[in-house]
């Protein structure tokens, strides 16, 4: 019983925050509704048990990749979103799209999942099993998205940085 | 006790929200935010698959993705900071050229 | 896979219901009265360290410091929350409002929930058969949520800054948010060092795993084991830099933005960003405490009663001890600029912390 409500409520604010995303124009709001979502769903990951997951989540997506949106938000003083001849070409193949998209998802939820209830905190991920897996028998995928990281952030760095200044350190090297 | 469907199907309604926010939105930064509601949609079913079938990985499964969401949010932030200097636009109907 | 769904994290009550620990009613009542007295303790100290604040430094600087209201001017946080009650909350009209209003409560409500899974003492008995922790909730996971209720709390910066609408709250709001974030990294490297000495995440267990001596008179602290005083010294810097203190407060430096991201607000709801700063710097010594210090470990002596109450004022003690060093550094050094502060976070704290995290995995493999 519990269980079904904090479900429902925290899946509630869930969807209303995925739809206020979709409703803002200002591109702040949209981040904060987007934080929202994540918080709420960190507690359905506790529901299911998954403590670390949910900690994770709030550190690494509500906590460092949306201030990272806000922060370059900011940055560009981005301004509410400008409506263009396309945006209402996307808006007629956008809603069907949506439309067929979550019916299709609904259809193969409905013939081919179980229906089996799920015990509050089901499968408890708890730090060390968590650890034991990553760095075990998922060790060579972790070594390999850590590289990836280093590309991610040799990319960031080189992007983001002005031609300018880019030139300024070669000729002073 | 929660039907293991319920959490597919909040899962489900979250990435269509993303797919329609991904169709339907012309700022690139918010186009940037429905792929990673996207992704949190598809997090959420692994954890419920987890849940369902008792076995860890699909919780490890999450780490991997939340690795690649962000570096794809630091690459494609510095790709729009990139397009801003020189476009001065975050519409993506006035970014459709293939060069900055 | 061991089913341990009934101890797991936050929902720990579904443990109380099955009857484990305390009945559902006394554990409610016992928990309503450890989070008011927490609270209430929590606020006053917020109130006396900024009293503290100012006392000491203006020692430091040869001046007297708060003198008139009361004796020492023991007084003067009351004199202040009445006037930041009374004072008219005035609201710019060119700021975006609902923003503007929600980020000090954004700020406030972050600094003040992390509070609740910091533990400070052992078990006590509770009347009527039983025993509870000397803390809110005792949860598995519980450094791992004060990480995440700190990484949210940017967002109450960050907010501010951009709402406000004007340029020296939205040059604040930016620095503060590009630091906090630089920062968290070296942060939470640093603390990765202590975690695989001790493995876990439950900061009860962390401090029990600090218990004893070695050499027969060193204590057990973390910041004795190891080398993990470098990670003291990181943790130390960075959360400095978290907190926007002095040499890190850049957000908020006087002499060029005015006052930073609070620049625009006024009233109570600048108090909640004051409240909001002090009270982490209380968490920050808190967890310093805990994870390097020994948390409540000390000497035990002299009666029952005086054995019961003796580790939390060791814990008090450390915690005030680490604000003292606060206030000092704050009458010592002077401010960075904002080219070395990020040089400083990322060339120096974070490589210096990778080192460190290797060379504790290495010392700790080779040992087991």
């Amino acid at each position: 019983m519990l269980h079904l409500v904090l479900f429902t409520v925290f899946g509630l604010i869930c969807v209303a925050g995925a739809i206020n995303l979709l409703v803002q124009t200002h591109p702040i709001n949209s981040a904060l509704s987007l934080v929202v979502v994540m918080g709420s769903l960190a507690v359905e990951y506790l529901l299911l048990g998954a403590e670390f997951v949910a900690a994770v989540q709030v550190i690494v997506y509500a906590g460092a990749i949306m201030v990272l949106f806000v922060f370059v938000i900011m940055l560009l003083n981005a301004g509410a979103e400008e409506r263009s001849k396309g945006s209402i070409v996307a808006l007629m193949l956008g809603v069907p799209g949506m439309l067929v998209g979550s019916i299709l998802t609904a259809w193969v939820l409905v013939k081919h999942s179980g229906t089996q209830p799920v015990a509050l905190g089901a499968l408890p991920g708890h730090p060390k099993d968590i650890a034991q897996l990553l760095f075990h028998d998922f060790l060579l995928p972790f070594e390999v998205t850590s590289i990836l990281v280093l590309i991610a952030i040799m990319g960031a760095v080189v992007l983001a940085s002005r031609p300018e200044s880019i030139e300024k350190t070669k000729k002073e090297n | 006790m929660v039907p293991l469907f319920y959490y597919l199907v909040l899962s489900g309604i979250l990435f269509a929200c993303g797919v329609t926010g991904f169709l339907i939105k012309r700022n690139i930064i918010t186009i940037f935010m429905s792929i990673e509601l996207m992704l949190n949609g598809v997090n959420l079913s692994f954890v419920a698959f987890a849940a369902q079938w008792h076995a860890l990985s699909g919780q490890v499964f999450v780490f991997f993705v939340m690795v690649v969401a962000a570096a794809e949010a630091a690459v494609g932030l510095a790709i729009i900071i990139a397009v801003f200097r020189t476009r001065e636009t975050l519409n993506v109907d006035k970014v459709d050229l293939l060069k900055l | 896979m061991p089913q341990r769904s009934a101890d797991y994290c936050g929902l720990q009550f579904i443990a109380f219901i099955k009857g484990k620990v305390l009945s559902l009613t006394t554990f409610i009542i016992v928990s309503v009265i450890k989070i008011a007295i927490v609270l209430f303790i929590l606020l006053t100290a917020v109130a006396y360290t900024v009293w503290l604040e100012r006392k000491v430094v203006g020692h430091m600087q040869n001046r007297w410091g708060p003198t008139r209201v009361g004796p020492f001017g023991l007084l003067q946080p009351a004199a202040d929350g009445i006037k930041f009650l009374f004072k008219e909350d005035l609201t710019p009209p060119h700021v975006y409002k609902p923003l503007y209003i929600a980020a000090p409560i954004i700020a406030v409500v972050c600094a003040l929930t992390s509070i609740a899974v910091i533990p400070f003492g052992n078990w006590v008995p509770v009347p009527g058969g039983g025993s509870t922790p000397l803390q809110i909730t005792d949860i598995n996971i519980g450094l791992l949520v004060i990480l995440g209720i700190t990484s949210i709390g940017v967002y109450g910066v960050a907010l501010s800054g951009w709402s406000s609408n004007s340029k020296y709250s939205l040059l604040g709001g930016l620095r503060a948010s590009a630091q906090m974030v630089s920062y968290e990294i070296a942060l939470g490297l640093s603390l990765v060092g202590v975690l695989i000495l001790s493995g876990s995440f439950s900061l009860r267990e962390i401090v029990a795993a600090q218990s004893g001596h070695f050499w027969g008179f060193i204590p057990n602290w973390n910041i004795f084991r190891g080398c993990q005083f470098i990670a003291f010294f990181i943790y130390l810097m960075a959360a400095y830099a978290e907190t926007n203190r002095i040499p890190f407060d850049l957000p908020e430096a006087e002499t060029e933005l005015v006052a930073g991201y609070h620049t625009e607000y006024s009233a109570m709801k600048f108090a909640m960003f004051f409240m909001a700063e002090y009270a982490n710097m209380i968490t920050v010594a808190c967890l310093a405490s805990l994870l390097f210090l020994g948390g409540w470990h000390g000497p035990l002596f002299g009666p029952q009663i005086l054995q019961a109450i003796l580790p939390v004022f060791w814990f008090v003690l450390r915690v005030f001890v680490f604000l003292f060093i606060y206030i000092w550094v704050r009458g010592t050094l002077p401010r960075f600029r904002y080219d070395q502060l990020m040089a400083f976070g990322w060339k120096f704290l974070l490589p210096l912390s990778i080192a460190n995290l290797v060379v504790t995995a290495l010392v700790v493999a080779l040992r087991a």
